[in-house]
């Protein structure tokens, strides 16, 4: 929907309005139909910041309300994947670990992954969740998705204390490395914002999407470095080829940062940095483009 | 009023409604979506068929200009557009064509509680639906103390809002919505909601605001007097037009005057029912006198009857249907339903009936009356309403004291006894 805040020109003031002085202020709001491609506006976004520490901290306190357990499913939900998967694909399988302890190894790969993959799916029902919001008060409606980036941070952090508890239990020296975990961490969080986008937009539209997305995403675990590392995929131009998924970049730099052992070379990052982008980028134009009938569909 | 709030250019809005789908709901499935792209494309080139949808006109060319500091009101029939067009200056949905232009900060109460969630305790739904709203934090941390005591609910403020009970979510809704403080203020009928006493508080709350604080109030209602009271200036929507638009009084006057004047029967052959609705609908309404003929003139010594027809598609529990009687201008006087005496537990099994309602004699003051349907399950599901379907009017050239038929207050004119004693 356009919102100029600059555009001068008044509509045609129509005569049985005549008694009414005509406005020479430039209004403050124009609504007209509009089609394609919409500006992202993110001067609007950021004028709802409220708004969107609010949605976050919504999403933060109700998630595991009314669970016997609470907030301690944050830690025993990776906790128990990464058991699983060690037993199953390092103990039965002895899949390959770059030298490292193999549970060591699923844990750090887990860490962005489960950040990305929890975003992804929160945010991709969100809008459909919060459909009496949607079609009843505006707001940016990229707000609803986008808090699911934020809240599931609280995950990302209580996983990265148990990886440094593992590191002391392994006995991992930390190094300088572990300060660049912030920045991988800004490309998953692009990446599966990306992600939130298309998906949460589709899936007005087409609720198909709540069903395909944990397919989808369960595929995308088994087509990254998780469970086995890049280093198996031996040559470059074909790793190159692999990290066109940014995941691979991601689960890569964080085992870097922790291990100091990874495949991550400045091909694979750059890739990475590229594909983070263009999945944001993608996601929010097209959120955008069909954001302006979803209180017309949802 | 030296300066205008919002001017409205030739709004129109349409929705396409997919006779294909029957109506079971406008989300397609991607199978369909893929499916029919072929047939789609076919249908784009050979453009001159295309049955299967059907353009449906929400709003057709409104245009009208507000100035600041006015309160409008905005009626008309169910499906008018009212809706729609508060929608559209609140940016929820795109106009299809023409504009609005709007100076000032808008904020909206198109519905009460939006945003709260159960989960949440009453401190911290207040936070999120102001926020929602479009207050920032300090603003609501400002006027937090003011909302707890407008919503009365103090001892419950840490309380999950899932254990409120309903009149105390509403109230609480209705507090925060109430201190939003935006230039233009559009409100779609939230003053419905709650019992007598807070809607009193909230309709005072409304006065308050319109007339001390200077703000632009667009008001949506079905409730006349409301509309009356609060509003100067009112706009009559009619299949998506403005029908009429001027004071408040003579567009109401208009309003109630043209739905159906001395009408005393109307069909419904494809049924009526809110949209969307396929478990019941009307087919007829009419007013009979005792003898079974159709009139508009009942007798005040006569009993009144009110016919209506209805189809019942899908069984159906706790559905009540009635009638709503209301003086012209607007005054409630009576609400009556077939549970009240005749359905148990609104129990309804397919099938198609004629219920008849007979209103005592000597009741109604004579004068002309509307005549509301109604039919839901109350709290769940609003089935089919339909607004000053019909009109009628009491007459009594013999009534007692015509003698001294000065006009009188109140809406009844029951027959009273008189007993008098000489001392």
């Amino acid at each position: 929907m356009s919102l100029q805040t600059t555009s001068v020109a008044l509509s045609e003031s129509p005569a049985h309005a005549s008694a009414i002085p005509i406005s020479n202020r430039a209004p403050t709001l124009r609504i007209r139909p509009t089609t394609g491609w919409a500006a992202l506006n993110l001067g609007e976004l950021w004028s709802y910041r409220d708004l969107l520490w609010i949605l976050v901290e919504r999403n933060i306190k109700v998630i595991y309300k009314q669970t016997a357990l609470g907030m301690s499913w944050v830690a025993l939900q990776p906790l128990i994947a990464a058991i699983t998967l060690a037993l199953v694909f390092g103990k039965l399988a002895k899949l390959p670990s770059d030298g490292v302890p193999y549970f060591l190894f699923v844990f750090c790969g887990l860490v962005f992954w489960h950040y990305f993959s929890q975003t992804a799916q929160r945010s991709s029902s969100s809008l459909v969740n919060n459909a009496q919001l949607v079609s009843k008060v505006y707001f940016p409606r990229m707000l609803i998705p986008l808090s699911h980036t934020f809240s599931t941070l609280v995950d990302f952090v209580v996983m990265l204390i148990m990886v440094f508890i593992f590191m002391a239990v392994y006995r991992v020296a930390p190094t300088f490395r572990l300060l660049a975990i912030p920045g991988f961490l800004f490309l998953t969080a692009m990446t599966a914002t990306g992600v939130a986008f298309w998906f949460s937009a589709l899936s007005v539209k087409y609720r198909d999407c709540n069903y395909a997305l944990p397919l989808f995403l369960q595929i995308w675990m088994w087509a990254s470095p998780i469970i086995y590392p890049t280093s198996s995929i031996h040559s470059p131009r074909w790793q190159a080829f692999f990290a066109v998924n940014p995941v691979v970049g991601f689960v890569e730099g964080f085992r870097w940062c922790v291990l100091g052992k990874s495949a991550l070379n400045p091909t694979i990052f750059w890739i990475t940095v590229a594909m983070s982008v263009l999945v944001l980028l993608s996601g929010a134009f097209f959120f955008r483009r069909t954001e302006r009938k979803f209180a017309d569909i949802i | 009023m030296s300066n205008l709030a919002l001017s409205i250019a030739n709004l129109s809005k349409s929705f396409n409604i997919d006779h294909q789908r029957n109506g079971a709901g406008t989300y397609q499935t991607l199978h369909d979506a893929l499916m029919n792209w072929p047939r789609r494309l076919v249908a784009r080139l050979n453009r001159s068929h295309r049955p299967t949808s059907e353009t449906f006109w929400a709003l057709k060319n409104v245009s009208f200009d507000v100035g600041k500091g006015e309160v409008v009101g905005i009626i008309g029939a169910n499906g008018a557009g009212k809706s729609t067009l508060l929608k559209i200056l609140n940016r929820i949905t795109e106009p299809t064509s023409g504009g609005a232009d709007i100076y000032g900060r808008v904020g909206a109460l198109l519905e009460v509680g939006t945003g709260f969630h159960p989960e949440l305790t009453g401190r911290e739904n207040v936070f999120l639906n102001g926020a929602i709203l479009g207050m920032t934090r300090s603003e609501i941390k400002k006027k937090f103390d003011e909302i707890v005591a407008f919503a009365e609910i103090e001892k419950f403020l840490d309380t999950p809002v899932k254990r409120y009970s309903s009149g105390m979510y509403v109230r609480l809704a209705f507090a925060v919505a109430a201190h939003l403080e935006p230039e233009i203020l559009l409100i779609d009928e939230v003053l419905a909601v709650g019992d007598i006493q807070f809607q009193k508080k909230s309709l005072q709350k409304m006065e308050e605001v319109a007339a001390n604080d200077g703000r632009t109030v667009i008001f949506v209602s079905h409730s006349m007097p409301t509309v009356a009271r609060l509003c100067p200036r009112t706009i009559w929507l009619r299949g998506g037009e403005v029908a009429a638009d001027g004071r408040s009084e003579e567009v109401i006057q208009k309003y109630s005057n043209v739905v159906s004047v001395d009408q005393d029967r109307i069909n419904w052959p494809e049924g009526f029912s809110n949209a969307g609705v396929h478990e019941l609908k009307f087919t007829s309404v009419g007013l009979v006198d005792k003898n079974g003929r159709a009139t508009t003139h009942f007798d005040y010594s006569e009993p009144l009857n009110f016919e209506l027809g209805y189809t019942i598609h899908q069984s159906l529990s706790f559905c009540r249907i009635g009638f709503l009687v209301h003086a012209l201008d607007g005054t409630a006087v009576f609400e009556v339903y077939d549970v009240d005496e005749d359905v148990k537990d609104g129990r309804r099994e397919p099938g198609s009936y004629i219920i008849r309602c007979e209103v005592p004699a000597e009741l109604l003051k004579p004068g002309r009356y509307g005549l509301s349907l109604n039919a839901g399950i109350p709290g769940i599901k609003n089935l089919a309403r339909l607004d000053g379907v019909l009109q009628f009017s009491v007459d009594d050239p013999s009534l007692p004291g015509a003698a001294m038929n000065l006009p009188r207050v109140g809406v009844i004119r029951p027959k009273t006894k008189w007993f008098r004693k000489t001392l």
